[in-house]
């Protein structure tokens, strides 16, 4: 195969060798690599240097636009756009809008959250580079699989493969890129 | 045990984990075969006895669905309802439906922030049953208005009349909270299924099933980059769904509460609705879990110690309803009220003493024999209680609704309230549906988490961590 390999791939078994790789290969100074894993592995994304989730920042700006849509709404509908009075009670009373400020600030919230969450891991998406390799595939199954991409600046076709090879990662081969 | 397993057992309490009891993977299987095991249920070739029963389910639902169809061409007059009791199966059934539904949100939200590794087995399917359960709440709650073609009134939108929906109406505050219920709760099911769809996709020979949980699973990789998002959200997610559980059927109880009938108007309903709607939501799990289990052959992960603790949940919210059942008639001698009296003493020994005595000994009695933990693992008995005790519960919303409304506060307006073929028919469709749902969620989705199994198997976390330890996720 001609075509330049879109990066380098290999198998681990051991959990506590993927932490040890884990951090080798972050120390090592990889940016463009990544372990993909059947289950979230305790510690494994700080073992990898990975920083903090923005995740939590977003829900909470869901939960703040859930509970001001809340307020916003019961109050200009209520108290603003057309008053009516139903049986003297208040046309705007915080007490009475607690129920749906609380189902908003819920819904806001979790609505922020997946369509965030989706955001961050980036699907949907339909390619991988990495996809048709039969390494790739297992690490939905058993193994954990670690990819070191060949746009990284510290990539080489033949010194990146032998790295993973001499920390004990198996299998380790190059990927090549397929049409698509 | 093996010596292997005692050894991670005490460095997992080293670390200040929980220990882990008793197995809750049987026959110590590698991470392939759960793959293996639940990826051929989805393979396997379905069945004639499959088939069968999805016909009886499926007919079960289309006779309900004709008569939802006979309802809403004709009019709700086609129900028992009369002047008084103008709540009848309906909101029964509502109430019932959204009740077995919370179950599924406690398993999946609250055992999860308690960190109970024993519901990763069966989160799965009760979140499941928690959506099934809502969209038979939903019909049975549209179709009660009457015209349910004009559902969006109950919605605020900008309309030519420039009116606004009343947000002072607890009626307003439910339409919120049971959408608020189903979103999120398919939002919540939908983000634990992703990687594990993502397996089958790698897992499944046939091209078109392929294709279909490809698809389905949104190009998940299981790269750690994401995992590290994804446990955030699953716990936000866990985070918000716990108060959301709690509120709905505290929601659901202000239509009740807030109106100022006799026996309605108590401040004891919602914490009293909410462990209602969680001990019948187990009582359905537990009635479900225990067929799935047999015909899907799951002993391996569904074990009796599962079956054992969802029964202790049983016992206690079961005490906490009998609690408040009896906690009612003390606080209506105490009020003072004469209608709150008598209403109660009706409700006990009055027309309908029928139903609240069924619903007293299948609630209150029948859980007492949890008290033995060789009833709590004695499947065929905790299947009989199980079934008593959707039974109860159903009674409950029931005795609540008709004995309040059927003798109001002028005699000469009292009266009786039988159900009609149509309303009994719906509710049968509404099982027909809840089953069938349920039936083809057991074929087609991962029954079981399989990536959550796959975390808390033995020797699948790290034994040493180096830069922290104790964060669990």
């Amino acid at each position: 195969m001609s075509t330049k390999p879109v990066g380098v791939i290999g198998e681990i078994t051991d959990v506590n060798l993927t932490m040890k790789v884990a951090e080798k290969l972050r120390d090592a100074g990889f940016r463009n690599w990544d372990i993909y894993t059947p289950y979230p592995v305790h510690g494994l994304d700080k073992a990898m240097g990975i920083k903090r989730s923005i995740l939590t920042y977003i829900s909470f700006a869901g939960l703040l636009g859930g509970i001001s849509t809340a307020l916003g709404l019961q109050f200009w509908t209520g108290a603003v756009d057309y008053k009516l009075n139903i049986g003297g009670k208040g046309f705007f009373d915080w007490q009475f809008s607690i129920p749906i400020d609380f189902e908003l600030s819920i819904l806001g919230t979790a609505i922020f959250t997946v369509v965030g969450l989706f955001h961050l891991c980036r699907i949907p998406t339909w390619y991988n580079k990495y996809q048709d390799d039969e390494s790739f595939k297992k690490a939905t199954d058993d193994v954990f699989v670690v990819t070191i991409d060949a746009d990284d600046d510290r990539f080489s076709a033949t010194e990146t493969a032998s790295l993973l090879t001499n920390l004990g990662v198996g299998n380790v081969h190059l990927v090549h890129a397929t049409a698509n | 045990m093996t010596v292997v397993q005692e050894q991670e057992r005490l460095q997992a309490m080293a670390h200040g984990e929980e220990p882990v009891r008793e197995d809750l993977v049987l026959g110590n299987p590698t991470m392939r075969d759960v793959t293996a095991r639940i990826a051929s249920i989805v393979e396997s070739k379905i069945t004639m006895k499959y088939l069968a029963t999805l016909s009886v389910t499926g007919a079960m639902a289309a006779w309900g669905l004709f008569a939802l169809y006979y309802t809403i061409t004709t009019g709700i007059g086609v129900w028992g309802l009369n002047n008084p009791i103008g709540w009848g199966w309906d909101i029964t059934n509502f109430v019932f439906w959204i009740g077995i539904g919370h179950a599924g949100t406690l398993i999946s939200a609250i055992l999860f922030l308690f960190r109970q590794k024993w519901r990763t087995a069966i989160n799965r399917s009760a979140e499941a049953m928690t959506i099934f359960a809502v969209i038979c709440a939903l019909t049975m709650v549209l179709s009660h208005t009457g015209r349910p073609w004009l559902f969006y009134w109950l919605l605020p939108y900008p309309n030519q009349m420039a009116m606004w929906v009343n947000f002072r109406s607890p009626l307003m505050w439910d339409v919120f909270a049971v959408n608020t219920y189903f979103t999120v709760s398919a939002l919540f099911w939908f983000v634990g299924l992703i990687p594990d769809l993502a397996t089958l996709r790698n897992y499944v020979k046939s091209s078109v099933a392929k294709k279909v949980y490809g698809v389905l699973s949104l190009g998940w990789t299981g790269s750690t980059r994401s995992w590290h998002h994804y446990e955030i959200a699953y716990m936000i997610l866990a985070g918000i769904s716990t108060p959301l559980v709690l509120s709905v059927h505290s929601v659901v109880s202000f239509d009740f509460t807030v109106g100022i009938l006799p026996g309605w108007h108590t401040t004891i309903f919602p914490p009293y609705f909410v462990a209602g709607a969680i001990f019948s939501g187990f009582a359905m799990v537990m009635t479900l879990l225990v067929i799935t289990r047999e015909i899907l052959d799951l002993k391996q992960f569904i074990t009796l110690k599962h079956f054992e603790n969802m029964n202790k949940i049983m016992l206690a919210t079961g005490m906490m309803v009998g609690y408040a059942y009896i906690l009612e008639f003390f606080i209506a001698w105490y009020s003072g009220s004469d209608w709150e009296r008598w209403i109660f003493i009706n409700r006990a020994f009055g027309d309908y003493a029928w139903a609240y005595w069924t619903m007293f000994i299948c609630n209150v009695v029948s859980p007492q024999v949890f008290w033995f933990k060789s009833a709590r693992r004695n499947i065929p008995l905790m299947f009989v209680i199980s079934i008593f005790i959707n039974i109860g519960m159903w009674f409950e919303r029931f005795t609540i609704i008709a004995t309040t409304l059927h003798h109001d506060f002028l005699p000469a307006s009292w009266g009786y309230y039988s159900p009609t073929w149509v309303e009994i028919s719906i509710f049968i469709g509404t099982f027909g549906i809840f089953l069938t749902l349920f039936l083809l969620f057991a074929k087609f989705v991962p029954v079981i988490a399989i990536a959550e199994i796959k975390s808390i198997m033995p020797g699948a976390q790290p034994t040493h961590h180096h830069d922290h330890h104790g964060d669990a996720h």
